[in-house]
């Protein structure tokens, strides 16, 4: 099977507290460039769905990562790479020239030539919080989608996949759909538990550990040898024009910090009688 | 003027309440001159179109469609029906199917989307929409450059709209046809929490739990919260470790919530956990660590032993 997995650097989520409004612009400036996390767990998810997971060194298929920006970004893919994907495709574009709705187009592009069976993504990257790309692409494409993916299990041959069995994790519950590929599948966070990826490859009963796989030091080293090509947005989507205009941001109120209370007594009369919630 | 059409969400056939948050959007989107309409579609739409006549709606559509399970099968109608009707602007509620289905949609109108919007205004006949970013630590306002917009609307932040009385007519409507795709997608079920209690969207009260409840999740947090008829809810870090079901999830990537009281129990309060329920009225923090940051958000902080304070808490609450 061959996948593809669009991947997003984002500011560093665990400091978004750190952001800044600088005139009509957020500005991140001191926050480190991390990968998106659920980006991250699409390919590890990838890397799971294209290999036994007792011999990981065996890839069975081809996983693509891709990502939209400038030289930079090229970090992001190899770190990728060294995690096992085997080629990188960059989109040279700045940030302020993007939106989710021309990523999912410049991907169909990318799709159209590729030919994956699967394009697999995060549900959300965590600094638009938008949650769109996938579904988008999945229309664009015509294709199945399958989003907040908590498990995946492939169906069909080795080499030779034809459906995924997915349970998304919705409000109040999992809704399980069998998708038929080629198809779009965004992952929730519980993607990366031991069991929740199943290759055709992978013997039943199989438990990978928990959350994504490092790099080896050999691996970073080989993948700054794997094949990373470039290419230009302008090529990929006719109409680059935006579909959404940001016009300012703002920083919330900070909450009011409240009060410690010496007992439960003390809380119980103070929610009673003060916050009146009881 | 802005003609909304707003999809609800039907769940066995009734239309949720997260649909109500939509309405909501609609009422003040439209207030400088427009109207809305809601379409109901699934199977047993004909029926549950009664719950929603009562809010304003210029119409009630009803799209009886048994299969119309995925997205693939919805959305297509949702887009005839923006089309033969002359609607503007979609709006969704941020729920699981509204993130879900909402850029399909967009996608196959052409149209922009606002994901997950906070608030609306009119600016001048152009809609200003404000969302939370980077985990709510700040908020964006923007605007859609097409003519054709598609909103999700967070629940959490637009207010049940109530009833304002008046009955809006029920027309049905056909269902377009669906996605090619939709023959390569099978709905294999909903496994549904059971749960007697309220969801996490409309609890007045919530209790939620994190990793320090370990295996005794349920058997402190649950007489707190049928005490005080709360919905339960969870940290990630609770989630994953399998003390509680991923549903219960409450954050920046699962519920967010805004209750008028929040019971943090065991919780740090890790930023992602904070843009889940920092929006509560009233927040209560239970933790032994005098130092986790759930205490810089909490009105009221209790540093205690959790196995304690929950029994205790619950004791004083029963003797009144």
């Amino acid at each position: 099977m061959k996948i593809l997995v669009p991947l997003k650097r984002v500011a560093d989520p665990d400091n978004a507290n750190k952001v800044k409004v600088a005139g009509t612009k957020l500005e991140t400036t001191g926050l480190e460039w991390k990968p998106n996390p659920f980006d991250e767990y699409a390919v590890e998810t990838a890397l799971r769905l294209t290999e036994n997971g007792a011999a990981t060194k065996q890839r069975q298929g081809e996983v693509v990562v891709v990502s939209f920006g400038p030289k930079e970004v090229e970090a992001t893919l190899r770190a990728a790479l060294a995690t096992g994907a085997d080629r990188a495709i960059r989109v040279d574009v700045t940030d302020d020239k993007l939106d989710g709705d021309l990523v999912a187009r410049a991907l169909k592009a990318i799709v159209e030539k590729e030919k994956p069976d699967l394009v697999l993504c995060g549900k959300q990257a965590v600094d638009g919080d938008s949650n769109q790309v996938g579904q988008l692409i999945a229309e664009y494409l015509g294709w199945p989608q399958a989003t907040f993916a908590g498990s995946i299990k492939s169906e069909g041959a080795p080499g030779k996949e034809t459906a995924l069995v997915v349970h998304r994790e919705v409000d109040g519950g999992t809704i399980n759909l069998k998708v038929t590929l080629p198809a779009v599948v965004s992952v929730d966070l519980r993607i990366v538990a031991p069991t929740s990826v199943k290759s055709v490859y992978t013997a039943d009963g199989f438990k990978y550990p928990d959350g994504v796989r490092f790099a080896a030091l050999m691996a970073i080293m080989a993948a700054k040898k794997k094949p990373l090509v470039e290419e230009k947005i302008e090529t990929l989507a006719a109409d680059t024009a935006l579909k959404i205009e940001y016009l300012g941001f703002e920083l919330p109120a900070a909450r009011k910090a409240g009060v410690k209370v010496k007992d439960v007594a003390e809380l119980v009369t103070r929610l009673k009688s003060e916050a009146k919630v009881l | 003027m802005t003609n909304i059409l707003i999809v609800a969400e039907l769940h066995e056939g009734k239309v949720r309440k997260s649909t109500h948050s939509s309405i909501t959007f609609a009422r003040q989107a439209g207030a400088a001159g427009g109207t809305f309409s809601i379409v109901v579609i699934g199977g047993g739409a004909a029926a549950a179109a009664a719950e929603v006549t009562g809010y304003g709606a210029a119409k009630v559509l009803a799209v009886e469609d048994p299969t119309a399970t995925v997205c693939e099968r919805i959305a297509p109608t949702v887009a005839a029906l923006v089309k033969s009707g002359g609607f503007d602007v979609v709006a969704v509620t941020a729920s699981s199917f509204g993130k879900d289905i909402a850029p399909r949609i967009a996608a196959k109108l052409g149209a922009g989307y606002a994901p997950d919007i906070s608030g609306v205004k009119d600016d001048g006949g152009k809609l200003v929409y404000r969302r939370p970013v980077y985990a709510g630590n700040a908020y964006a306002s923007c605007r859609l450059t097409t003519a054709l917009q598609v909103v999700s609307v967070r629940q959490s932040e637009f207010t049940a709209a109530e009833p304002s009385g008046g009955a809006s007519p029920v027309e049905a409507a056909q269902p377009a046809a669906p996605d090619a795709a939709a023959a390569r997608v099978e709905f294999l079920g909903l496994e549904a929490a059971k749960s007697e209690r309220p969801d996490l969207g409309e609890a007045r009260v919530i209790v939620s739990g994190g990793r320090a409840l370990k295996e005794k999740f349920a058997e402190v947090l649950d007489p707190l919260a049928n005490l005080l008829n709360a919905a339960v809810g969870a940290s990630r870090a609770a989630c994953d470790a399998g003390y509680a079901p991923p549903e219960l999830q409450v954050g920046q990537t699962g519920r967010v919530v805004a209750p008028q009281l929040y019971f943090a129990i065991g919780i740090s309060g890790a930023i992602q956990h904070l843009a889940g329920m920092k929006g509560s009225k009233v927040i209560v923090a239970v933790n032994k660590d005098a130092e986790a940051p759930i205490f810089q958000v909490a009105d009221y902080g209790l540093v205690a032993d959790l196995f304690v304070a929950i029994p205790e808490l619950v004791k004083q609450l029963q003797a009144g």
